[in-house]
């Protein structure tokens, strides 16, 4: 629709919204302004609490419990030539609702969370559809079926009557896009939409989202923290920092010629994980601390009042790979590719049905981790620990930082008292936390502190082998560089050995020496992390590689270059 | 979905029967039998009764044949019916069941009913309006229907319609109606006793309700499907009766389970303070004067009705929730 292209469809001039938290008030937000055009996608960028989803949701007036203080948010209809200041509506008003999911859509980071898990997929878009629209129940149903096909959900006929739960991550999210677009909005807006999801599958959404851009000629407002994804779909850009804009305009001019030292930061960040220098291998030579041997391992098919289902999951297929002493080892898959269960059978969780993994312990004996009776001392669990990937859930919410960090120390008997508290002070300031925080409950900490508690606790008894299961995959930019930093210190303190599972191959570069690629339970292919970035052999890790958006906009590897303006 | 409630069927049967003998060997442990409970009851009102007669009770009942003999009779009784005889009061169980059991189901049927009923509005007010002025309200009245004793508000309901309106709130029906047929008039008599006994069995339940509800609905709040929900242009009363509510009306549709036993236990101290025609108050009986059969049938049909009860909600689970009910089909 190039006759509808590059018009201005919102507007919005000195937004500032606030929280009123008992007698004080945050400023959430504070003069923002920028327009949105049809056909353009505008990029806002910046970490968590920067204020870009308070933004999204101001937008569509839904910002309970906050307050929109003032600024005015102009929606032109431009068919009609007429225009509405969103801001100045009953937030539950006729005149809103005529305007959200009808003009105004909106997709979310969590697509499990953000559909209703009770109703089917169809439901959820058929409602959106007859709010909107004079249609029947046949009709709207017929749209919704035909908005599943827009987004390439195989199968719509059927897909239309699953419920969200039996749906992937990626396909969710398409059907979120569904959602959305039924009625054909002026503006989608995209707050984080593939943060969640595997690189690839990541590509996937961000060239259907561009598609269906170039055929609806809408405006898109897409959130993100990621730099890489910033430099492949945005025009322009908006960098936002503590509730306000501290850079805004084009994206090549953003990315080669950024004013603010705030996106400088940002984009340095991202670049030094892109061109991290390759550097010299460990380790190599000595006897491997880990050896895994052919481990095979077939999750037994799901048993139900039906008799059994199916033959199970090949779920590690063969896998085979050294970890040396002091060495980093990456390894990297979309989701059910098995990495987790690789962790996990190090752990003794699961044994595999065939194969062997042996681990040479302090004391100089080998100990087989694929069989329970390794694990029986635990010793093994004293020589390899876990950091997990959601610094929320994997700490105690009602647990001191003290009794979090101490527990390992306490269970196997090695401090109490005093001399507790002392350990568990240096190892707070061993991963930059003040010993002062000890009292504390993980919730008084962000998401990057946590993880530091987490590190602190796998490394209180002094490891030889870390395990890293996403350990930094739900954190922002800037904060992940700073984990991956404090783990590279500690590797080389402690002469740690490190497991490096991660969905995001973005990282590998910067943090790993060597790293393996899995599919589907297999282990494709094997080499240094330099290697498998810039020269990967095997055709799945050439997939993964090409998917990873690289932060600069003149080298696109997904959509079409920028358009000289 | 057949499959699954026939097993779950023959489940029941079996655990029943374990039941039974669990049940026979509580009921025989005390010292003693009906007998010498009800000798002891007539020497200590000054009484007394000749060995002739005791014999004669003793084989009349057959309480000198072994345990296992006892136990034998009465398994094989109940599978054609016979539930046997109650010692105390004179009549087959199973009339004494058919008598009463109208009554305990009508009562806890209508507690349930007046439950949900304020539990759901007042649970769900709570939640979206939390520590508003009606939120603390609801709470502090919660609180108080927790804390505060069935028998005593009972006394309390008592006293009050007694001394400031006159009324006797005790039983179900007036003397009159007793043993009258059903019509209007008993019908609007049974109206007017039924609400003491609802009021004080549905306040705790009620309160207990809408905590849960609550609480459950203060998670799914702030999820984001209901975001999504209202960023369809939904208004945002109706998004949180069809999403967040619906989905957190899961722990109330298990209440299921646990009401159905309930017909029996819950309301003892209140059934009998209220003097109420209905099960609870005969198991208390029984239990005191060792009427074994009485007693076993009673703890035994608790039994059945708390695993109907949790089959029943099982299955309204999976009705209601599609994770559940394609969980069960094996389905990921």
């Amino acid at each position: 629709m190039p006759g509808k292209d590059n018009q201005t469809v919102l507007q919005v001039t000195g937004l500032s919204v606030d929280f009123h938290l008992g007698k004080a008030t945050v400023h959430a937000i504070e003069d923002v302004s920028f327009d949105l055009r049809t056909g353009r996608t505008t990029c806002f960028v910046g970490e968590s609490g920067s204020g870009k989803s308070v933004t999204a949701r101001a937008v569509m007036n839904i910002v309970e419990p906050a307050v929109i203080r003032e600024g005015t948010i102009t929606l032109f209809d431009l068919e009609e030539g007429e225009e509405l200041n969103i801001a100045a509506l009953d937030a539950d008003g006729p005149k809103i609702r005529a305007v959200r999911g009808a003009r105004i859509a909106m997709i979310f980071q969590e697509p499990m969370s953000s559909l209703s898990p009770v109703h089917t997929i169809g439901q959820q878009i058929i409602e959106a559809i007859m709010l909107h629209q004079q249609v029947d129940k046949k009709e709207a149903r017929k749209r919704a079926i035909d908005a599943l096909a827009a987004v390439h959900i195989r199968d719509p006929e059927s897909a239309v009557d699953r419920y969200p739960f039996e749906y992937s991550g990626g396909m969710r999210q398409r059907a979120m896009i569904a959602m959305a677009l039924a009625c054909e909005p002026d503006v989608l807006i995209a707050d984080e939409p593939t943060t969640a999801l595997d690189v690839t599958t990541q590509a996937e959404i961000l060239k259907l989202i561009r598609e269906l851009q170039d055929r609806f000629g809408m405006a898109v407002m897409f959130i993100t923290h990621d730099m890489g994804v910033v430099a492949e779909v945005a025009d322009d850009v908006i960098v936002m920092y503590k509730g306000k804009v501290v850079e805004h305009g084009q994206v090549v001019q953003v990315f080669h010629n950024p004013q603010a030292s705030y996106t400088r930061q940002l984009i340095n960040a991202s670049l030094g994980l892109e061109e991290a220098p390759a550097r010299p291998v460990h380790g190599q030579r000595e006897k491997p601390l880990i050896s895994a041997r052919n481990v095979s391992l077939n999750f037994p098919p799901q048993r139900s009042w039906l008799g059994s289902k199916g033959s199970g999951v090949l779920a590690l297929d063969d896998v085979s790979f050294d970890l040396y002493p002091g060495e980093i080892l990456g390894i990297v898959g979309e989701s059910g590719s098995g990495k987790t269960t690789l962790g996990r059978v190090l752990m003794g969780r699961y044994q595999p049905q065939t194969g062997t993994a042996h681990f040479s312990d302090r004391d100089g004996n080998s100990r087989d981790l694929t069989s329970r009776d390794s694990f029986r001392d635990k010793q093994v669990y004293r020589e390899i620990r876990m950091i997990f990937q959601d610094p929320n859930s994997s700490l105690n919410p009602r647990m001191t930082v003290e009794q979090i960090i101490g527990e390992p120390l306490t269970v196997a008997g090695l401090a109490k008292g005093k001399d507790l508290r002392e350990r568990v002070a240096k190892l707070l300031s061993r991963v930059g936390l003040s010993p002062g925080m000890m009292e504390r409950y993980p919730h008084a900490f962000s998401g990057g502190q946590r993880q530091r508690i987490g590190i602190a606790r796998a490394i209180a008894l002094d490891p030889r082998v870390v395990i890293a299961d996403e350990a930094t995959s739900a954190l922002d930019g800037s904060i992940r560089a700073q984990i991956l930093d404090l783990l590279l210190e500690l590797r080389d303190e402690l002469d740690l050995s490190i497991i490096f599972i991660a969905h995001d191959i973005g990282v590998v570069r910067y943090f790993c020496d060597r790293v393996a690629v899995m599919n589907s339970g297999k282990i494709v292919e094997t080499g240094t992390a330099h290697q498998i970035c810039d020269n990967p052999q095997n055709d799945y890790t050439r997939k993964l590689i090409a998917a990873v958006p690289r932060p600069d906009p003149l080298k696109r590897k997904l959509m079409p270059p920028v358009a000289a303006e | 979905m057949t499959a699954y409630i026939l097993r779950r069927l023959v489940a029941i049967v079996l655990t029943l029967l374990a039941l039974s003998v669990v049940v026979f060997v509580v009921i025989q442990l005390p010292p003693g039998d009906f007998v010498t409970s009800y000798i002891a009851r007539i020497s200590g009102s000054g009484e007394s009764i000749d060995q002739a007669t005791i014999d004669a009770l003793r084989a009349q009942y057959r309480l000198d044949d072994p345990v296992i003999v006892q136990y034998w009779a009465w398994l094989k009784g109940m599978l054609v019916g016979d539930f046997g005889f109650s010692f105390e009061m004179k009549r087959p169980v199973s009339e004494i069941f058919a008598s009463r059991i109208g009554n305990s189901l009508a009562v806890e049927m209508l507690a349930v009913i007046v439950m949900w009923s304020v539990a759901i509005p007042i649970g769900i007010y709570s939640a979206v309006y939390q520590y508003s002025i009606g939120d603390y309200f609801a709470t502090i009245i919660g609180f108080l229907g927790l804390a505060l004793p069935n028998f005593l508000f009972a006394l309390v309901l008592m006293y009050i319609s007694y001394v400031w309106f006159g009324v006797t709130i005790t039983g179900l029906y007036s003397p009159e109606y007793m043993n009258a047929h059903w019509s209007l008039a008993k019908f609007l008599d049974f109206c007017s006793h039924v609400w003491a006994p609802v009021l004080v069995i549905s306040t705790a339940g009620s309160a207990q309700l809408i905590r849960v509800l609550r609480a459950n609905l203060l998670d799914e709040l702030n999820k984001p499907y209901v975001l999504t929900a209202r960023a369809k242009g939904l208004k945002k009363s109706k998004v949180i009766l069809r999403y967040p509510a619906r989905v957190a009306m899961n722990p109330l549709i298990s209440v299921v389970g646990w009401v159905l036993p309930t017909v029996i236990s819950s309301s003892f101290v209140t059934a009998i303070v209220l003097n109420l025609p209905t099960l609870s108050p005969i198991l208390l009986r029984a239990l005191l004067s060792q009427d074994m059969y009485l007693a076993g049938a009673l703890i035994l049909f608790m039994g059945f009705l708390t695993m109907m009860g949790t089959l029943i909600s099982d299955i309204l689970l999976a009705w209601v929730d599609p994770r559940i009910r394609l969980g069960m089909a094996g389905a990921n």
